[in-house]
């Protein structure tokens, strides 16, 4: 059955387009998240037309349906839960246009989120979601889990910068929602594709809005003796509503493994630092930064540093975003979460977060979008030791389960995927899961785009995660 | 439902109280979509009185539309049925709102004047500066999807709505987002509310991001002699680092209409209009806030950028020359329904690159058919364009019907789409108010389905005869 699949994709896509051998799948079993799962066979679509004839074929084998980006994803949003067919947009990377006058741009969905904006910043224009991955991450990926990223905090996370699509359905349909201009006509599907994670139609082509690079931008580094500092100062810079561009917050121990790694100037014997950017324009930016400066000196910080050039803001930002990657140092893996919490709780939260990961034996680092309450606390463990790991996962789930207490959500920015689908129903209620059930019926009728994922399956999460360990996930 | 059942009466009123039914005529007229007055009026009070009622019109099949402030229900298709109003007015309270998180959870039937105000307390507010401020409540103006002149800045409701709470056509209470600023768990349910004019689910209560107000408020209006240098205006603040939070330009007729100092039925009188419109010219308005030194950049910058266009004249406004100008942009539709007896106001949606040719193309359309009409366009792509006949009879209506056609030609060749939101009953007989049907709107259907099975909320009135 999956030989004759395997020979009729070949067919459809000629040489080079498919794989089917056990030592080429294992590349793609897993993702940026703890997780594992292997396709059946894995395709390299390169036009909208191959990627509605390999769901029609798929169909026909009632074979499972996923695609996939980069997979940099953090909740196993890529990975082929219930194996089938894994359809990877690398060979659909074509920027199709640029719209310079009315700033847009029309994307395949394997364009690499910065090669947008590295072709369109001559013209003093980059696409605005920015996430840790986005010199690997896709436009698609982002897309299917609306990404985030630092600068989201004034901009805007995906969503908000994507104006149109071009969607295949699960029966093949080749069908577009939205457009160039911002508004819907109809329903709003744009925004409702956007963040659904793969679970209602497969990305074909992407609208989006590109932004003009502000006059002025100032980094600034607010070095503090202590977490609580840092946190109260962010709480007031919300509080007082000056609204910066960027608002990162990486505790003191983490920072000091991150300096050592990327030697960007971070101190290594601080509690905590806040890296804010404030942009705008020239009369704007500065009075932001005077403003974002009393505040972190009314909290006790020990130094708030202006980065001198370009060159400096950007190693600081190298730091922060090759944070996670710097953290393979202090141990064999590391587990991030994302929790949202409301920004006035800030302080507390990670208080909670200290406490709970002293109790479970785990030293939890924090580096984090503060600005906007979207936490990463990472949880360090071993994941040759059974018993640590599912101390890890335990602790992670007690952590969004205060989270949720607290008013907050599940994930601000990694997606649901098979990462937190079994706590879904701590937001949730029943009627709500299965109002979007309904809708994902509506598209996905027969379950197989990208099973497994969003909703809860019924099976303890710690479960099907350990499943995935035992079976042999390799350190990150 | 011609005449109700008393059995029906009674069963709502066992669920909202006898005095929150409402079945004489003056009640029920009120509540009329397209001169479909429904058979009976309930006012629940609370989210769970709303999907005892709803769950009760499924079992019934009785059509249910919910209102609010009722300025809006002209927008969409004649209803095929309608049995009951629901009206969302006794659910108006703040749930909850954190100043110091800037979010904002507000039942639907709160009016947006009184939301500002409360708000205003704290230094915050929301930006949905959108027509019949004074009456329309923030349900309505959600679910009706109408914008305002501050998009340019601040974006549409689905940027700053995080979340929502709702009863399904199944009578279910559902929600999605959350009271956070970042989320993305679960499908964004929201988003689908937005705009959809009650035929999905009835909206009890809304979540927002709320936002600073600005420390100071600064506007400018720039006139010329022509569109093409209003839209060089237009062009060049785009280029610029100028980020203002309204960007509006206005064709000589609105602009005569803003500059009239005409009471209309508004709920609340304008501020006399002083000498800010000149009906001769072309006009661009823009609002800019921040500190001082901030607003004297913007009006340097924007008299300097005016200059270059060709601006025949350049005025600053302070706060107090901000209420004329500012409330006759908030309520541009209002201001342009009443400027006829059959007035039709369609909204393209577009990019701005392409207005001068629509630009052109939308008065080429109105002179063909002997109308009248006056344009108003959003910086961002938002145009409403209004076809003012002097009369509402049969001959207006034709001309009506065949301009309609058009117009909605010309949204298409520009690459972008119209609607005509507002309109004579009448009309609707003839036209589409949604435009040529488009291959997205067959999965409309799909999404109403998993809504509201029994398809009582609203039917008829929305995109593709949902």
């Amino acid at each position: 059955m999956l030989a004759r699949l395997t020979r009729e994709l070949e067919a459809l896509l000629g040489p080079g387009a498919v794989l089917a051998r056990a030592e080429d799948l294992i590349l793609y079993e897993y993702d940026g998240s703890v997780e594992k799962a292997r396709p059946d066979v894995v395709v390299f679509p390169r036009s909208t037309e191959e990627v509605s004839r390999i769901v029609r074929l798929a169909n026909r084998y009632n074979a499972p349906i996923v695609g996939r980006g980069a997979g940099t994803g953090l909740s196993g949003g890529a990975l082929a839960r219930s194996g089938g067919v894994m359809l990877v947009f690398a060979r659909m990377d074509r920027i199709l246009e640029v719209d310079y006058e009315n700033l847009r741009a029309v994307v395949q969905p394997g364009v690499v989120n910065f090669d947008l904006t590295r072709a369109v910043e001559h013209a003093g224009l980059y696409y605005a979601p920015d996430p840790s991955s986005q010199k690997a991450c896709t436009i698609g990926g982002n897309v299917s889990e609306n990404a985030g990223g630092p600068h989201t905090l004034a901009y805007g996370v995906t969503t908000n910068h994507v104006t149109g699509l071009e969607v295949v359905l699960t029966d093949g349909e080749i069908v577009r929602v939205g457009g160039k201009s911002g508004d819907a006509l109809g329903y709003d599907l744009t925004g409702l594709l956007v963040g659904s994670e793969g679970t209602l139609a497969l990305v074909t082509e992407i609208t989006v809005r590109l932004s003009r690079k502000p006059e002025a931008v100032k980094t600034l580094l607010a070095v503090f003796e202590s977490v609580d500092d840092a946190t109260e100062t962010v709480v007031e810079i919300t509080a007082r509503a000056i609204t910066p561009a960027a608002c990162e917050m990486m505790d003191g121990w983490t920072l000091a493994a991150i300096e050592e790694y990327v030697h960007a100037g971070f101190p290594r014997d601080s509690g905590a630092v806040l890296l804010i950017e404030v942009e705008g324009i020239v009369e704007a930016v500065a009075a932001q930064a005077e403003a974002v400066t009393e505040v972190c000196r009314q909290h006790q910080a020990r130094e708030v540093r202006v980065a001198r050039d370009a060159r400096e803001s950007e190693l600081l930002w190298k730091g922060r975003k090759n944070a996670f990657g710097a953290m393979g140092r202090l141990a064999p893996s590391n587990y991030v979460l994302d929790g949202v919490i409301p920004r006035s709780r800030l302080p507390q939260t990670l208080r909670h977060i200290t406490a709970l990961g002293r109790e479970n034996g785990f030293r939890i680092g924090n580096i984090f979008h503060a600005g906007d309450g979207n936490l990463h606390p990472i949880i360090l463990y071993d994941p040759r030791d059974a018993a640590e790991f599912e101390r890890a996962v335990r602790t992670a789930n007690e952590i969004l389960r205060y989270c949720v207490e607290l008013g907050g959500a599940l994930t601000g920015e990694h997606g649901v995927g098979m990462e937190k689908n079994e706590l879904m129903p701590l937001l949730f209620s029943e009627a709500d899961l299965e109002l979007m059930r309904r809708v994902r019926d509506a598209f996905n009728p027969a379950g197989r785009l990208n099973p497994g994922k969003v909703f809860p399956t019924g099976k303890g999460c710690g479960e099907v995660r350990m499943k995935a360990q035992a079976e042999g996930a390799p350190p990150l | 439902m011609n005449a109700p059942g008393s059995s029906v009466l009674a069963r709502l009123e066992a669920i909202a109280g006898a005095e929150h039914v409402l079945a004489q005529p003056g009640a029920r007229e009120a509540c009329a979509v397209d001169g479909v007055a429904p058979a009976a009026v309930v006012r629940p009070a609370s989210p769970e009185q709303v999907a005892e009622v709803v769950r009760f019109a499924a079992a019934e099949k009785l059509a249910v539309v919910p209102v609010g402030g009722r300025s809006k229900l002209g927008i969409g298709g004649p209803p095929q049925r309608y049995d009951l109003a629901l009206d969302l007015t006794r659910l108006d309270q703040i749930a909850h709102y954190d100043p110091g998180d800037l979010t904002l959870s507000v039942d639907a039937g709160m009016p947006l004047a009184r939301l500002a105000e409360k708000l205003a307390a704290h230094g915050q507010f929301v930006p949905l500066g959108a027509p019949w401020f004074q009456s329309a409540t923030v349900g309505g103006t959600i679910a009706s999807g109408v914008d305002s002149p501050l998009r340019q800045f601040y974006g549409t409701a689905r940027d700053f709505v995080i979340g929502a709470e709702f009863v399904t056509g199944a009578g279910a209470l559902a929600k999605s987002g959350g009271r956070v600023v970042k989320n993305v768990t679960g499908y964004d349910l929201h988003k689908l509310l937005i705009g959809s004019l009650g035929t999905l689910a009835v909206l009890t209560r809304v979540n927002f991001r709320t936002f600073p107000l600005p420390a100071l408020s600064r506007g400018f209006v720039a006139a010329f002699a022509t569109a093409q240098g209003a839209l060089e205006l237009r062009r060049r603040i785009a280029a610029s680092p100028l980020t203002p939070v309204t960007l509006e330009i206005l064709s000589p007729e609105c602009a005569r209409l803003f500059a009239a100092n005409r009471p209309g039925s508004l709920a609340a009188p304008l501020a006399a209009p002083g000498a800010w419109f000149h009906g001769e010219q072309w006009q661009v308005c823009a609002g800019f806030e921040g500190s001082e030194a901030v607003v004297a950049r913007y009006a340097r910058d924007l008299t300097r950028l005016a200059g270059e266009a060709g601006a025949a004249g350049v005025q600053i406004f302070d706060e107090d020359a901000q209420p004329p100008v500012w409330t006759r942009l908030r309520e541009g539709l209002p201001l342009l329904l009443e400027a006829s007896p059959a007035a039709a106001i369609f909204k393209l949606s577009l990019l701005p690159g392409q207005f001068a040719a629509v630009f052109e193309a939308l008065r080429a359309a109105a002179e063909r058919h002997a109308l009248a009409c006056a344009l108003l366009a959003r910086g961002c792509g938002a145009v409403y364009f209004a076809l003012l006949p002097e009369r509402n009879d049969a001959a207006a209506l034709a001309r009506l019907a065949a301009a309609a056609a058009t117009i909605f030609e010309i949204a298409a060749a520009g690459g972008g789409h119209a609607a005509l939101l507002f309109c004579p009953a009448a009309l609707k007989r003839s036209v589409s108010v949604w435009g040529p049907p488009r291959a997205e709107f067959a999965l409309l259907p799909r999404v109403k389905s998993a809504f509201d099975p029994a398809g009582i909320l609203a039917p008829g009135r929305f995109a593709g005869g949902v």
